[in-house]
C-alpha cells in the first residue's frame, strides 16, 4: 500500500481539495468564442464561396451575431476575474508564450473585422440599424468601406474566424498541467464545434427552407467530424502517460461520466444527429430542436472539458484532516 | 474521500458571511509590502508553549505581532523554536482568551459565571481562604500547578501554612523515570533530559516518539545521531516517525517491554557484553541481576514480545557495539501499564550494563548556573505532614501525586477545602478524575482556577483568574540544568491585552489581603530579577538585550576513566538490585508481568503526541489549529476492511467500559498494527468558550476509565484501555 | 542567471511542520492559506514499512510554466534567477498559471484576488538570510543557496548524496530537491 497524505491541513481554495478554478464564466467564453469563430467562417465562406442566394441569412443576417456574442463572452470572462480592476493588464503587454494573452490581441483584431463583416451586408440585412449608421458620415463612410472591400473582410473574416475557434481550443490544450486538456485534439474538436453550433444557429435562424436544409446537412457532416475527433482525443488520452490515464478515467467511470457520455455525447450530439437525419429523410420532428440541442452541446463540451479537465492532475494527496475546518479561521 | 466541491464552496461561503477575520494578516494588494521592512522591534522570550523552554525572540512589526524565532545562544534551542513555539504569537492573538477575572454566582437558580474586578476576585479568595483556616486550619489549601507561573502561587500557599502541592509532570508523566532513576543512580534524569544524543553511536528508543514529542533539543540532537549514521533503535508497536528512521524497528507487542529489556540483559550478561570494568567499580546487585535474568533469554521473550530472538540479539550486540556512547532513552511521559517504575528501572539498568551513565554519548552531567534566590523569609512549617495524610501508600514518591490530591479534595470529610489549579486542564489530564473532580468542586470551600484559556477545568472554579500570556509577562528566570550553564529571560513583548496580568500580581495581591506581603517584597517582579542578575555579573538591563547569558562550566560533563564516584544512593553504587525497594516491600529487581488481554472485537486505545500541538492547550490556538485542526484516529487497513471504514469517515470510539467519544475522523494506515489504533492526545474539547477546537476530534482522556495505578510512585497507567467503533 | 536551490533531507525531515508556521508568521500568509504543506508518504504493509516526509512548495522552476502561462507578465522571474514572484499590481486573478501548475496548487489564490505564492523568501535572500522555513527547522534537514557556486552548501549535498526531484517528468525542470 502507497499511502501519500498531507500531514499539515491544507484548505487553498481554488485548489483544494481538487483544482477548481474556472466554473461557468470560462466555458461560456469558450462556446460563445468558438458560436462567434463559427459564425464569421461560415459567413465569411458563404460570401467567399458566391453562395448568398441558397444562404441568404448566414450571408448577411448572421454576422450580427458575432460581436454581440463575442461581447457576452467577454463579460463572462470578465466576469471570472478575481482582480477585475486590473483586467487592462491585458493589454499593457504581449506575452509570446501565452495563449491567454495570444487570445486577448487576436480578440482586439477578431473585434473590428467582426464589425466589418455586419457592415458590409448591414444595408440589406439591417436597413434600419443602416440608416442609423448613416446617419453619421463616419458611419457612411466605414459603411463603405466595408461594402467595398467585402471580399477581403471576409477572407480576413475567416482567417480570423479560424484562428479564434482554434484559440479557443489552444488555451486549453497549452496547459500541459492538466492531461485532460494536453492534447492536440482539442483545437481543431473546438472549432468544429464553433462551427456546428453556427450551423445550428443558421437552422434556428433561416426562414429559407432551403438553406436550412442546407446546414442541417452540413451539421450531420461536423457533427460526425466532432464525434471523430472526440473518439481520437480519448484513444490518445488512452495510449497516454499514467496521468493521462487517470485523467481519462474521469469520464470513464470517474466524476464526469454522466456528465460527458449522457449530458454531452448522447443528448449534445447523437440526438441532434439522429433528428438532423430525420429533417433531411423529410420526417419532420420539432425543427427547432435540433438546432438547440446542438447548442446546448457546444456549451456542453466546453464546460465538461475545462470540468474535467481542471481536476485531472500530475498529484493526489489524500488530506490527514478535514480542511473545511479551516473555514473557522476565514 | 474527496470532498463534494459545490458543497464546499457553498459551506465556506456561508462561514465567511459570518465573518471574522484577522485583520492584521490581510493586507489589500495596495500594501503589498515586503515583511520587515516596516518599523521592526525584538524583545527575548523564553517559550512557554511547552516546558521545554526554549530562549526565542518576539518579533513585532508596526506594533502587529509578527513572529517567534529561536535564540541563536539559547542551549535548549540552538536558534530554532519547534512548530509549537513558532506558532507562538498565535496564544497571544486568541479571540477566546480568558479576558476578566470571573466568578461563580446563583442566578434565577442556575450557576453562572459572573465578569468582576480583580478587587472583587482577590477579596473573595482571600475571604474564603481565611474562613477555611480559621475552621480548618492553614494546612487545608492545596495547589495543582503546570507552569511557570505556578511556583508564585505556590510561595502564596506556603507563606499562609499549606505545602501541598503537585504537577502532573509526575504521576501522569515522567514521575516512574525520575523514581527508577533516583532508586539506581540517586539522581533522576530531569528536565531538560540528560541525554547526551548528539554523541550516541546507539539510540534506544523504547516508546519514546521523538520526532511526533517535539522536545526541541531531543529532535535536535536526534536529528544530530542520525546525520552522523549512529545506530538508531525503535521498539514501538505503532511505526512512529523514529522508526522510520530507525535501522532496528522492533514492533512490540503492547505492553511487553520489559519482557525485551529483560531478555536484552540477559544476553549482554551471558553473552560477557556488559561494561565490566564500570559494572565492577560502580554498581552493586550482578550477582542477583545475573540470576535473576536467567530465564529470560530472547526465545522467552518472542513468546512474549512477539518479536524474533534474532532480532533481539542483534540489537544486544548493536548496543554493546557501541557503548558506553550507546544511550537507551529513558522516554519521559512513562505512565504506561502501572508497573512503569519498574520499567524504567529496568531501562536504568540495562545503561548501567552499557555504562552509559556519566559516559559521552550516555547521559552527561548537567549544570546550571549558581544562581542565588531573591531574598525572602522562610514560609511557617506546616502543622501536619500533608504527604502522610493525602498519599501514604507512596512513601517512594518525593512530590504530590496529583490525582491523590483530587481525591483529598472530594467529599465532606476530604482534607483540603480549598484548592488553587493553575496552568493544568485537570479533565483532559489526569485520566479518570472526572467524578472525583465533580465531587471536589461540590465540596470544596474554594476552587481557584489559574489559566489563560476558557479550558475544561475552568467550568469547576469558584473564581477564574485570567492569567496573560507568556508573551505578555515576566516571569522567573529560565534557569535548567544543561550541557552548558544559562539563564534566560521572559519578558513582556506585548502589553497584556483585556484585563489580564501575570501570576507574580496575583500572586502578590493576594498576599496583600492575606498580610503575607514580606513573602512577596517587591514592587514589580522584574526588579528580584534584576537584583539576582546582578549577582551573577549581569543585569535585567543586559539580558533585555541579549536574551540568553551563557556562563562557563565548572564541572566536567563526563565521568573521567577510573574516577571514584559516590552516587547518592544508600549503598553509594550504582543499585543494580535495590534494597529500598526490597524493603518497602517491592520487587528489588524488575519483573515481568504480562499486559491485560485484548477483549474480542477490541482494538488497544494508543495515544502520543502530534508535533502540532501540546497537550490540549494549543488546539485553540489559530496557528496551530491551521496546520491541524483535529486529530483522527489511526486504524489498520485490515481493521478498516472488517468495519467498513474508510479515510476521511467519520466514527465514535467506545471503550471497554461503554464510554463514547467524540466523532473522530478515520485515517486508514499501516502505520498502526491491527491490535491498536492510536491517536494525538488534546483534541475533543468541550467547553464551549473555545470556538475553534471545541467538539473537534475525540479525546483520548475521556476513553482511560481503566486506569493502572504504579504501586511505587502513584503514577497513572493510562494503556490499558480498549475501543471498539461505533459510526457516527 | 543566478539559479537558487532547496535541498531538503528526507532522511532527517521529521514532517513537523514549523517549516510551515515559520512560513506562515514570517510572511504574514492569511489565515486558512498555506505557501508551503508537508507530505508523508508511507510504503508497505505492517511491519514491512517506510515512510517519507517531504515539506513542499512552489518549485522555483527553471522551465516555469505559470510564468511563461501568465498573460500579463504578473507572473515573472526575479531579477534574472529561478526565483519565480507575482506582481500584485499586474495580476489579474485570471488563475491561468494555478492551472498551469503540473505541481498542483503550487499557486494560492489570495482574499484580495490576486495570485500569492512562495517567494523563497527573496527579501531574505536579499539579505543573505536562509528562507524563513528553512531556517526554522529543527532538524536543519532543509537547506539553501545557488547552485551556480559548485562550492556552494547545496551543491556539495547534490553531489555527495541521491536526491530526486518532485515529477521531473514534466520538464518544469524543479530546483528544490530531496535528498532520499
Ligand atoms: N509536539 C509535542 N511534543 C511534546 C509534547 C506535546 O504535547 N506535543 N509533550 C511533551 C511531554 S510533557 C512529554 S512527557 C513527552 C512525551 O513523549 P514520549 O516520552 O515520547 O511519550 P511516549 O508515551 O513514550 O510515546 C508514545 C509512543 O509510545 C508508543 N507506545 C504505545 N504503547 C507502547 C508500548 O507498549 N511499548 C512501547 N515500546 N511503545 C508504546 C506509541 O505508539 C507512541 O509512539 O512529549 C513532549 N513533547
Ligand atoms: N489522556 C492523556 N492524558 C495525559 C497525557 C496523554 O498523553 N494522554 N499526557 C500526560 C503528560 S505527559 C503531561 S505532562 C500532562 C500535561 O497536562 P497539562 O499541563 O494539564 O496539559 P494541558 O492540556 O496543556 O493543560 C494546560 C492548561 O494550562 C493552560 N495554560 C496554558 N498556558 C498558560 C499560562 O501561561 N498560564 C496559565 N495560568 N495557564 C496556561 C491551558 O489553557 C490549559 O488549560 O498530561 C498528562 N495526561
Ligand atoms: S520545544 Fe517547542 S514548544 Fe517547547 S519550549 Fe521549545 S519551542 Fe516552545
Ligand atoms: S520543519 Fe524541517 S523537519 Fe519539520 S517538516 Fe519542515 S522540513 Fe521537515
Ligand atoms: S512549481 Fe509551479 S508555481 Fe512554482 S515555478 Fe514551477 S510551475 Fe510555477
Ligand atoms: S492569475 Fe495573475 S499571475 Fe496568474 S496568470 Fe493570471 S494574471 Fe498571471
Ligand atoms: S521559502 Fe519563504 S515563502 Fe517559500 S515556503 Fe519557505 S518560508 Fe514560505
Ligand atoms: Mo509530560
Amino acid at each position: 500500500m502507497i499511502e501519500e497524505v498531507l500531514v499539515t491541513a491544507r484548505s487553498n481554495p481554488k485548489i483544494d481539495p481538487s483544482l477548481g478554478i474556472w466554473s461557468w464564466e470560462v466555458p461560456m467564453y469558450l462556446f460563445l468564442g468558438g458560436l462567434t469563430a463559427g459564425i464569421m467562417c461560415f459567413a465569411a465562406l458563404i460570401i467567399l464561396l458566391r453562395k448568398e442566394d441558397q444562404a441568404p441569412w448566414a450571408a448577411k443576417k448572421m454576422a450580427i451575431w458575432a460581436p454581440v456574442l463575442l461581447t457576452v463572452g467577454m463579460g463572462a470572462l470578465f466576469l471570472d476575474l478575481e482582480h477585475k480592476l486590473y483586467v487592462y493588464r491585458f493589454y499593457t503587454t504581449f506575452q509570446i508564450s501565452s495563449p491567454m494573452s495570444w487570445g486577448s490581441w487576436i480578440l482586439l483584431l477578431v473585434y473590428p473585422v467582426s464589425i466589418l463583416l455586419v457592415l458590409c451586408s448591414i444595408r440589406d440585412a439591417y436597413p434600419r440599424i443602416g440608416g442609423v449608421i448613416e446617419r453619421f458620415s463616419a458611419g457612411r463612410w466605414i459603411t463603405a468601406f466595408a461594402c467595398y472591400h467585402r471580399q477581403q473582410v471576409a477572407t480576413w473574416s475567416l482567417v480570423l474566424g479560424v484562428f479564434l475557434g482554434f484559440y479557443t481550443g489552444i488555451l486549453l490544450s497549452a496547459f500541459s498541467a492538466r492531461p485532460f486538456w494536453n492534447t492536440g485534439f482539442l483545437a481543431p474538436l473546438f472549432l468544429i464545434s464553433g462551427l456546428s453550433s453556427a450551423a445550428a444557429l443558421v437552422v434556428l435562424g433561416t426562414r429559407s427552407q432551403a438553406e436550412r436544409m442546407m446546414f442541417t446537412k452540413y451539421d450531420i457532416g461536423l457533427i460526425s467530424l466532432e464525434l471523430a475527433l472526440i473518439a481520437l482525443l480519448l484513444v490518445n488520452l488512452a495510449t497516454g502517460t499514467g496521468v493521462q490515464l487517470d485523467a481519462l478515467k474521469n469520464v470513464m467511470g470517474g466524476e464526469f461520466t454522466t456528465r460527458f457520455w449522457l449530458y454531452f455525447v448522447f443528448i449534445g450530439l447523437l440526438i441532434p444527429v439522429v433528428l438532423n437525419y430525420r429533417e433531411i429523410s423529410g420526417r419532420r420532428t420539432w425543427a427547432f430542436l435540433s438546432p438547440v440541442l446542438v447548442l446546448y452541446g457546444g456549451y456542453m463540451l466546453r464546460l465538461v472539458t475545462v470540468e474535467a479537465g481542471q481536476v485531472s492532475t500530475w498529484t493526489r494527496y489524500t488530506q490527514s484532516f478535514d480542511p473545511v475546518l479551516l473555514d473557522l479561521l476565514r | 474521500m474527496r470532498l463534494n466541491r459545490r458543497e464546499f464552496i457553498k459551506l465556506s461561503g456561508l462561514l465567511t458571511a459570518g465573518g471574522f477575520l484577522t485583520p492584521a494578516l490581510l493586507s489589500g494588494c495596495a500594501s503589498q509590502r515586503l515583511p520587515g521592512t516596516g518599523q521592526v522591534t525584538a524583545t527575548p522570550t523564553v517559550c512557554d508553549i511547552c516546558f521545554w523552554k526554549c530562549a526565542g525572540t518576539v518579533y513585532a512589526e508596526d506594533g502587529q505581532p509578527w513572529k517567534v524565532v529561536g535564540n541563536p545562544d539559547d542551549p535548549h534551542s540552538t536558534g530554532r523554536l519547534c512548530t509549537r513555539g513558532t506558532g507562538g504569537i498565535g496564544a497571544y492573538t486568541d479571540r477566546d482568551r480568558l479576558k476578566q477575572p470571573l466568578l461563580r454566582v446563583s442566578e434565577g437558580g442556575r450557576q453562572t459565571f459572573k465578569p468582576v474586578s480583580w478587587e472583587e476576585a482577590f477579596d473573595f479568595i482571600a475571604g474564603r481562604m481565611q474562613s477555611i483556616a480559621q475552621q480548618h486550619g492553614n494546612d487545608r489549601l492545596a495547589l495543582l500547578s503546570h507552569g511557570s507561573g505556578g511556583k508564585h502561587f505556590e510561595r502564596l500557599l506556603k507563606a499562609f501554612g499549606s505545602h501541598a502541592y503537585a504537577h502532573p509532570s509526575f504521576a501522569q508523566c515522567r514521575g516512574p523515570r525520575e523514581v527508577a532513576f533516583a532508586l539506581t543512580y540517586g539522581e533522576g534524569v530531569g528536565s531538560p533530559d540528560r541525554t547526551d544524543m548528539e554523541h550516541s553511536r546507539c539510540v534506544v528508543l523504547i516508546g519514546s516518539h521523538i520526532g511526533e514529542n517535539l522536545h526541541n533539543g531531543q529532535v535536535q540532537t536526534l536529528a544530530e545521531a542520525i546525520n552522523k549514521d549512529a545506530t538508531l533503535i525503535t521498539v514501538d508497536p505503532r511505526f512512529s516517525v523514529a522508526a522510520g528512521k530507525s535501522k532496528y524497528w522492533l514492533p512490540i507487542k503492547p505492553g511487553t517491554d520489559m519482557a525485551l529489556l529483560l531478555a536484552w540483559m540477559n544476553v549482554l550478561i551471558n553473552e560477557g557484553l556488559y561494561d565490566r570494568d564500570y559494572v565492577e567499580r560502580y554498581t552493586v546487585g550482578l550477582e542477583q541481576l545475573t540470576r535473576h535474568v536467567q530465564p529470560f533469554n530472547p526465545e522467552w521473550a518472542y513468546l512474549e514480545t512477539g518479536l524474533a530472538p534474532k532480532l533481539i540479539r542483534d540489537t544486544a550486540h548493536a548496543m554493546a557495539a557501541s557503548a558506553p556512547a550507546t544511550l537507551v532513552h529513558p522516554g519521559r511521559h512513562v505512565t504506561w501499564y502501572g508497573d512503569d517504575t519498574q520499567r524504567e528501572r529496568a531501562i536504568a539498568i540495562l545503561n548501567a550494563l552499557l555504562g552509559s551513565w556519566g559516559r559521552k554519548g550516555g547521559f552527561y552531567s548537567q549544570e546550571k548556573v549558581d544562581l542565588p534566590a531573591f531574598p525572602v523569609p522562610k514560609p511557617p512549617r506546616p502543622a501536619t505532614d500533608w504527604k502522610q495524610i493525602v498519599q501514604p501508600e507512596f512513601p517512594l514518591s518525593p512530590t504530590g501525586v496529583s490525582q491523590k490530591i483530587v481525591e483529598a479534595c472530594a467529599g465532606p470529610e476530604a482534607h483540603f477545602k480549598g484548592l488553587f489549579v493553575y496552568g493544568t486542564n485537570l479533565p483532559h489530564t489526569i485520566p479518570a478524575i472526572k467524578p472525583t473532580l465533580e465531587t471536589a468542586a461540590d465540596s470544596l470551600d474554594l476552587l481557584v482556577v489559574i489559566d489563560t484559556m476558557p479550558a475544561e477545568i475552568t467550568g469547576y472554579a469558584d473564581v477564574v483568574l485570567p492569567e496573560c500570556t507568556y508573551l505578555e509577562r515576566y516571569d522567573g528566570l529560565r534557569n535548567s540544568p544543561e550541557r552548558v550553564p544559562s539563564l534566560a529571560l521572559r519578558m513582556p513583548a506585548f502589553k497584556p491585552r483585556h484585563e489580564t496580568k501575570p501570576a507574580w500580581w496575583m500572586a502578590k495581591q493576594l498576599a496583600g489581603r492575606l498580610q503575607l506581603e514580606k513573602y512577596f517584597p517587591w514592587h514589580d517582579y522584574a526588579d528580584t530579577l534584576d537584583w539576582q542578575l546582578r549577582q551573577v555579573g549581569s543585569s535585567l538591563e543586559e539580558m533585555q538585550k541579549i536574551g540568553v547569558k551563557r556562563f562557563p562550566r565548572k564541572t566536567p560533563m563526563y565521568f573521567s576513566t577510573g574516577q571514584d564516584i559516590r552516587f547518592e544512593t544508600p549503598s553509594g553504587k550504582i543499585e543494580l538490585y535495590s534494597e529500598t525497594l526490597a524493603e518497602y516491600g517491592h520487587d528489588p529487581l524488575p519483573r515481568y508481568t504480562a499486559p491485560d488481554k485484548r477483549p474480542e472485537g477490541y482494538y488497544r486505545l494508543n495515544y502520543g503526541r502530534g508535533p502540532a500541538h501540546t497537550f490540549g492547550r494549543t488546539t485553540n490556538n489559530p496557528l496551530l489549529f491551521e496546520l491541524m485542526p483535529e486529530n483522527a484516529v489511526w486504524i489498520n487497513p485490515r481493521v478498516a476492511r472488517q468495519w467498513q471504514l474508510k479515510n476521511g469517515d467519520y466514527v465514535q470510539l467506545k471503550n471497554q467500559d461503554g464510554v463514547v467519544s467524540n466523532r473522530v475522523r478515520v485515517r486508514v494506515t499501516e502505520r498502526t498494527g491491527p491490535n491498536a489504533v492510536f491517536m494525538i492526545h488534546g483534541f475533543g474539547h468541550t467547553a464551549k468558550g473555545l470556538r475553534l477546537a471545541t467538539g473537534v476530534g475525540a479525546d483520548d482522556a475521556g476513553l482511560m476509565t481503566s486506569v493502572k495505578v504504579d504501586p511505587i510512585m502513584g503514577g497513572t497507567g493510562m494503556r490499558a484501555n480498549f475501543v471498539t467503533f461505533v459510526k457516527a | 542567471m543566478a539559479r537558487y536551490a532547496m535541498v531538503i533531507d528526507t532522511k532527517t525531515c521529521i514532517g513537523c511542520g514549523d517549516c510551515v508556521v515559520a512560513c506562515k508568521t514570517e510572511n504574514k500568509v492569511p489565515a486558512g492559506l498555506n505557501r508551503d504543506w508537508v507530505v508523508e508518504a508511507t510504503r508497505g504493509t505492517y511491519p514491512d514499512l517506510t515512510t517519507e516526509f517531504r515539506s513542499e512548495r512552489c518549485n522555483h522552476c527553471s522551465h516555469a510554466t505559470c510564468v511563461y502561462t501568465c498573460p500579463t507578465g504578473a507572473s515573472h522571474y526575479w531579477r534574472d534567477s529561478n526565483i519565480v514572484l507575482v506582481d500584485a499590481a499586474k495580476c489579474t486573478g485570471c488563475k491561468a498559471c494555478i492551472a498551469a501548475c503540473p505541481y498542483d496548487a503550487r499557486l494560492i489564490m489570495h482574499p484580495d484576488g490576486y495570485i500569492d505564492k512562495c517567494t523563497f523568501c527573496h527579501h531574505r535572500v536579499e539579505q543573505g538570510l536562509d528562507p524563513a522555513c528553512v531556517s526554522s527547522c529543527p532538524t536543519r534537514c532543509m537547506h539553501f543557496g545557488v547552485l551556480d557556486d559548485p562550492g556552494s552548501h547545496v551543491s556539495r549535498l547534490l553531489k555527495s548524496r541521491t536526491y530526486k526531484v518532485l515529477l521531473s517528468e514534466t520538464g518544469n525542470q524543479p530546483n528544490v530537491y530531496y535528498l532520499i
